[in-house]
């Protein structure tokens, strides 16, 4: 209970990838599933974000000349959250792409109407 | 001035000439000339990784490439040794010969405006899959598996039917789980080994396996990032979206994302083992033993579906899974010979799986898209050198002596017995899985064999291939034979290359 306490952050991120995960599994409106896709990528970011960040300490961008590391916070994990978000954002368009295409076809976002038109289709 | 080795610069130049030809590919708006591009693309990376491989194997080095001059720990790094290479250059190998033999596919089935994009695609897969070879980095790991991912739902979807688009979008959610798995795992393991390179990761791991702190964690770790590979590489419960995607997709896309994506995510999972978790580590978090099962279970259930199915190309997607299953039950052996046995039994496979895709979309394209048993009967007469290729695949496959899949059985089958514990639950499954494949391998080959007496008269008339298809199908059936009769060197490269990745 205490680890939760002070892990709280990293608690609450879990929790949200969870939420994503369960989402993106289970949800049947394609739009709501890739919404489920996004949160759990950002609870990884938040995740990223509160393991880089150091309580009482600035960001590592050099103003008044102190070279010294204990000053600064890890820059690492931002730079990660970064590439994360570049990747989550072209998987994203490409969903939505994939989902407008579906929409048009099928007049449809739910997964189990389309999987049903699917097999009908392949039945003939 | 240092003195630049160039054969060092070959893992970097060649994911860089792949990406660089995905990039110039939108200009080019023909699709027969992004094809020579792609091609020439994946000859020149198929000769320099041959030239690595030699080199490589004849200093028995492993090398690690510095990207950018930043040194370790802060810097990027690729590294190479003769497993990375002999991967490399089997994919390269692969790819020409499915894309030279598929081609007819893609002119036809994809509309011509879209034929360049198609190329680009597979540039951009074919560059990921090289960066996951080669990579010492766990997130360039996971920019590359979101790459590879992305291409592969695209070459899937290239088609443009409503099944590719369904297909597709199972695919991409069941992959994106995957991912998101992997990447949670590896912001965790980041957080307590505070390394993205592998060697000091693997450094920090093992001082925390010693000292026995964050236990818990690191066994949540290598669960999540092992789960994530084994939902990307399709092992048996997450191979739900495999068939729809495969019998969807323009046969090409079947056979690389059947015979190389699914591998390099497996080839990833190696290096984790290997350079990352390290053996001893691995052994005691019990994960190669719940791989073990998994794989046991894949081989079962894999080749249960595929019996159960008539139509060809789903039935190949199960087998695929079936096969996978085989892969990680050799990495659950946890010896070297079991790792040199899954290895070779990857080679065996791409080889295999590619050319019964490529063959067995020549003949369902015959039969007017159908692809159920019955309608493909006498294909193998009208369409005699896809008929005689899908033989080959399909003993390969049953693991027939001379062909490429015998070989791998034998040596899961040899590996087993230095196992005690594992070695009755391989022998047995081996035996039921290797039945049940000719169960259901033998009667397709049968009936493509089986001569159909029609009202028509001409019931054999020969369907003319282009020559580009049979001059794959012959190299193909070459290799899968190199692979089943001298397949000493590449066993040995195999162990060379597994003991220098430790």
């Amino acid at each position: 209970m205490n680890h939760l306490a002070t892990n709280f952050y990293e608690a609450a991120s879990v929790i949200l990838f969870g939420i994503g995960f369960m989402n993106l599994l289970l949800q049947n409106n394609l739009i709501k599933k890739f919404i489920g896709l996004n949160i759990m990528d950002t609870a990884v970011y938040l995740f990223l974000a509160a393991k880089g960040y150091i309580f009482n300490r600035t960001a590592p961008i050099l103003t008044d000349g102190i070279i010294d590391a204990n000053y600064y916070i890890n820059p690492v994990p931002a730079g990660l959250v970064l590439t994360g978000i570049v990747v989550s954002v072209s998987v994203t368009a490409f969903s939505l792409a994939l989902v407008q295409r579906l929409y048009k076809h099928y007049g449809t976002l739910n997964m189990d109407e389309i999987m049903q038109f699917a097999r009908e289709g392949e039945g003939e | 001035m240092h003195h630049v080795n160039l054969v060092h610069n070959i893992p970097f130049f060649s994911i860089f000439l792949a990406m660089f030809c995905g990039i110039i590919t939108p200009l080019i708006s023909n699709g027969k000339i992004a094809r020579r591009v792609h091609g020439a693309m994946v000859l020149i990376v198929g000769v320099m990784s041959a030239i690595l491989l030699i080199n490589v194997t004849k200093n028995q080095e492993t090398f690690t490439f510095m990207m950018g001059h930043f040194p370790a720990p802060w810097g990027n790094e690729l590294k190479a040794g003769p497993l990375e290479a002999l991967m490399a250059l089997t994919f390269s190998v692969v790819m020409f010969l499915t894309v030279t033999g598929g081609s007819d596919f893609i002119y036809k089935e994809i509309v011509p405006e879209k034929q360049n994009l198609y190329f680009i695609m597979l540039n951009a897969l074919f560059g990921a899959m090289l960066a996951l070879v080669y990579t010492n980095d766990m997130f360039t790991a996971y920019v590359f598996i979101e790459i590879n991912t992305i291409a592969s739902c695209a070459l899937i979807m290239a088609k443009g039917t409503a099944n590719a688009m369904v297909g597709t979008t199972h695919y991409l959610v069941i992959s994106l789980m995957g991912s998101g798995l992997f990447l949670l795992g590896l912001s965790i393991l980041y957080s307590i080994t505070g390394h993205l390179l592998m060697p000091q990761m693997q450094e920090a791991i093992i001082a925390l396996a010693a000292t026995g702190e964050y236990h818990f964690p690191l066994l949540v770790v290598t669960g999540l990032l092992f789960i994530g590979l084994g939902i990307k590489s399709a092992l048996y419960p997450f191979h739900a979206a495999l068939p729809g995607a495969y019998s969807a997709a323009v046969p090409t896309s079947s056979g690389i994302l059947s015979g190389l994506v699914l591998k390099s995510y497996i080839i990833l999972a190696i290096k984790l083992i290997y350079s990352v978790f390290s053996v001893e580590v691995m052994r005691e978090l019990k994960i190669v033993n719940i791989m073990f099962v998994f794989g046991l279970v894949a081989m079962v259930m894999g080749s249960v579906r595929a019996m159960k199915e008539t139509r060809m190309k789903r039935m190949l997607a199960y087998s695929s899974v079936a096969q996978i299953g085989y892969i990680y039950m050799g990495i659950g052996l946890a010896s070297r010979i079991g790792m040199v046995a899954a290895c070779f039994h990857i080679l065996a496979h791409a080889f295999t799986k590619s050319m019964l895709f490529v063959c067995c979309g020549s003949m369902v394209d015959e039969c007017d898209g159908k692809e159920q048993l019955y309608h493909l009967r006498g294909a193998g007469f009208r369409n005699p050198l896809a008929g005689v290729g899908f033989t080959v695949g399909a003993l390969s496959m049953v693991g027939v002596p001379l062909f490429a899949g015998f070989i791998s059985k034998l040596y899961f089958a040899s590996a087993s017995v230095y196992v005690p514990g594992k070695m009755i639950a391989v022998l047995l499954v081996l035996a039921i899985s290797m039945i049940l494949n000719a169960m259901y391998f033998l009667p397709s080959v049968i009936a493509i064999w089986t001569p159909v007496k029609t009202e028509g008269e001409q019931t054999h008339k020969r369907v003319s291939v282009s020559p580009s298809f049979g001059i794959a199908v012959v190299l193909f059936i070459a290799a899968n034979l190199t692979l089943g009769i001298w397949y000493h060197p590449f066993i040995h490269i195999i162990e060379m290359g597994i003991s220098l990745l430790q």
